[in-house]
C-alpha cells in the first residue's frame, strides 16, 4: 500500500510503498508505474517527465512550467490505481544463458559459499521464474527475483573494473543482466547473446518492469552464432 | 548545395544536445539534454530557432570548424574566448552571446570557457540531427543519440539544414551568476545523517573537484556522518540530487546521471539553481542554503521569467 508521497526538490515526487523488498511490495509499485504511464500516454495529465519505478517506491519528475507537486500529488491521491489490473504474468520472456566455464566467473565461490554443486546451482537458476523489479543504473538492465533462498550470495568485496556486456550476475535474492560493459561487483554465472537492449526499436528495452523471466541453457557454440534481430 | 562544418579539432567534450529525451527513465535512459537550459535557450534565441532545436554544448575548450557552404547566421553563448579565422587566414577575436554571420571558408575556433565550463554553439536553421526517440540529445555512455551517440570527433562533417536567408544579427547582455550559495531541499534521507554533519553541510564551503563531468560532480569538504545506514535500497534518481557514498563526501547528480542509485541523499539542488551550479569550475567553493518548496517554486518563476526576457 502507499504509505507516503514526499517531495524529491521542487521537479520530483517519490510514492514510497514501505520498506519491504518484496513482490508483493513491488506489484504495488508497478499497478501505479502503469497507471501514470497510462494517464500520461491517454494526456489526462500534463508536464510528467518521467516516472522510475523501483522495488518499494516510484519516482515521478515533471516540467515545473507546466505543473507543480500539489497538483500531482492530489493527481495521485485521488485517483483509484488500486484497481489497476495486473496479470500474474505480464509478459514471459525467455533469455538464453552459457554457463560454460570462460562465462562463470564467480562459480568457484558460489560453490564454496552454498555448498551446491556447479550443476545444482545451474539447475535452481534455471527452474526460477524471475520477476522484474525494476530497470535501470544503465539502459536496459534488469533487477529481476526472487532467487531461492539456498543461492544467496553476497556482493564481491572488490568489484571488476569491467564486466562484460549480456553477462549474468547474482547477489542476494537478485539476477541481472548487465547489458552494457560496466565495471560491477555481482557474481556471474553465465552469459547471454540476446542484446536486451536496443535504442532504435520501437521498444527499447526487450523487459519492463513486473515481466517474467526464464533463462534456458545453450552451448558455447549456440552463444557465438546467436543472431539477434 | 551541400553545406557542412569540417571538425578540424573536437574540442574535449562536445556533444550534441536538446532540452532532454524524456519518459524512458524507467527503462534506464536518463533524460540528459543541455547541461545550462537558460544558456541553451539564449543560444537558440540569438539565432531565432526554435528553443528546443539541437545545439553543440562544449565544455572547456571547444571545436575549431570549417564551413564548406552557404554563408549562415550563427552564435557562440556563454563566456567564452573564440576567433573566427577567414579565408585570408584574418583573425577576429568573436563576441559571446551575439550572433554573426559566416561564410565559406570560415573558420571558427572555440579556445575555452572563461570562469565557466559550458557553452553553445548553434547556426540558424539548426543542425541536420537524427531524432532518437524524440530527442536528439546525446548520452556518450550508452551511445545513444545522433553521431552515433558520441563525443564530436577529428575530421567529422557536421551538416547543417538550409539557412535561413534573412540574416540579422542579434545581441545580448548575458553574464553568469557569480554567487557561489546553491539553494537546495531537504533530500529524502536527510534524518540519515547526524545532526552535526546536517548543520556542517549548510555552513561549511564544499569544493568543487576534477572529478566532474555530464553525469556528476564530485565535492570535496567537511566528511558527513551517516548514522543511519550507508546503503538504501536502490531507488530513482532526480537531477540534482546530492548523494553521500560512504565516504561521506557529496556527489551531486548531474543531467546524464543513473537512472538509480543506493546511495541515502542529504538534499536536492532547486530547479533555479542547476544552471548556475553545473558552471562551477573545479575548485570553486560552495555553500548550501536550505529553502522549502514555496521558495524553490517562486524561485523558479523568477528563473522563467528572466529567460524568457530574452
Amino acid at each position: 500500500m502507499l504509505k507516503k508521497i514526499s517531495n524529491i526538490g521542487d521537479c520530483g515526487i517519490t510514492c514510497d510503498f514501505g520498506d519491504e523488498v518484496n513482490k508483493k511490495t513491488n506489484r504495488e509499485v508497478i499497478k501505479l508505474f502503469n497507471f501514470v504511464q497510462e494517464s500520461v500516454k491517454m494526456q489526462k495529465i500534463k508536464g510528467i517527465l518521467n516516472y522510475t519505478p523501483s522495488y518499494n517506491k516510484l519516482i515521478i519528475n515533471f516540467d515545473l512550467g507546466e505543473i507543480n507537486s500539489e497538483k500531482i500529488i492530489d493527481f495521485i491521491k485521488y485517483s483509484d490505481y488500486s484497481k489497476v489490473i495486473l496479470p500474474e504474468k505480464k509478459k514471459i520472456v525467455e533469455i538464453p544463458i552459457c554457463y560454460e566455464d570462460e562465462f562463470a566467473l564467480d562459480i568457484k565461490r558460489l560453490e564454496e559459499k552454498t555448498k551446491l554443486s556447479f550443476k545444482e546451482i545451474i539447475n535452481e537458476h534455471l527452474n526460477t521464474d524471475f520477476f522484474v523489479y525494476m530497470i535501470g543504473f544503465v539502459p536496459g538492465q534488469p533487477f529481476l527475483g526472487d532467487l531461492n533462498k539456498n543461492l544467496y550470495h553476497d556482493r564481491l568485496d572488490t568489484p571488476r573494473v569491467k564486466i562484460k556486456q549480456g553477462s549474468v550476475g547474482i547477489v542476494e535474492k537478485f539476477c541481472t543482466i548487465y547489458t552494457f560493459e560496466s565495471p560491477g561487483g555481482w557474481n556471474i554465472i553465465g552469459r547471454t547473446p540476446l542484446n536486451l537492449f536496443n535504442i532504435n526499436k520501437k521498444d527499447t528495452s526487450m523487459l519492463s518492469p513486473g515481466d517474467t523471466v526464464k533463462f534456458t541453457s545453450i552451448t558455447k557454440k549456440e552463444l557465438l552464432s546467436f543472431k539477434n534481430d | 548545395m551541400i553545406n557542412y562544418f569540417k571538425v578540424l579539432r573536437p574540442g574535449i567534450n562536445s556533444t550534441f544536445q536538446d532540452l532532454g529525451r524524456f519518459g524512458l527513465q524507467h527503462l534506464g535512459i536518463a533524460a540528459s539534454g543541455c547541461m545550462d537550459k537558460s544558456l541553451f535557450v539564449i543560444t537558440n534565441k540569438l539565432v531565432e530557432n526554435k528553443i528546443s532545436e539541437g545545439a553543440l554544448e562544449f565544455a572547456y575548450q571547444g571545436p575549431l570548424l570549417e564551413l564548406v557552404g552557404e554563408t549562415i547566421l550563427a552564435t557562440v553563448s556563454g563566456k567564452v574566448n573564440y576567433n573566427i579565422i577567414n579565408k585570408k587566414g584574418e583573425i577576429k577575436q568573436g563576441i559571446s552571446n551575439e550572433s554573426f554571420i559566416v561564410s565559406n571558408g570560415d573558420k571558427i575556433d572555440i579556445l575555452s570557457t572563461i570562469n565557466s565550463v559550458y557553452g553553445y554553439f548553434s547556426i540558424s536553421g539548426g543542425f541536420k540531427l537524427k531524432e532518437t526517440q524524440g530527442s536528439v540529445s546525446t548520452l556518450v555512455r550508452a551511445k545513444i543519440g545522433p553521431n552515433n551517440g558520441d563525443k564530436l570527433k577529428i575530421d567529422e562533417k557536421i551538416f547543417f539544414n538550409k539557412p535561413n536567408i534573412d540574416l540579422k544579427t542579434k545581441k545580448f547582455e548575458f553574464d553568469f551568476d557569480n554567487e557561489n550559495t546553491i539553494r537546495v531541499m531537504q533530500g529524502l534521507q536527510f534524518d540519515y545523517f547526524s545532526k552535526k554533519s546536517q548543520e556542517d553541510f549548510f555552513s561549511k564551503e564544499y569544493q568543487v573537484t576534477r572529478l566532474t563531468d555530464r553525469m556528476g560532480m564530485r565535492l570535496e569538504g567537511q566528511k558527513l556522518e551517516n548514522k543511519t545506514n550507508k546503503n538504501i535500497s536502490s531507488e530513482g534518481i532526480t537531477k540534482g540530487s546530492i548523494q553521500i557514498p560512504g565516504d561521506g563526501q557529496p556527489i551531486i547528480l548531474l543531467s546524464d546521471h543513473p537512472t538509480i542509485g543506493g546511495y541515502p541523499k542529504i538534499a536536492n539542488v532547486i530547479t533555479a539553481d542547476y544552471d548556475k551550479l553545473v558552471q562551477k569550475t573545479p575548485g570553486s567553493k560552495l555553500k548550501f542554503k536550505l529553502v522549502d518548496l514555496g521558495v524553490a517554486e517562486s524561485a523558479f518563476t523568477d528563473y522563467i521569467k528572466k529567460i524568457n526576457f530574452f
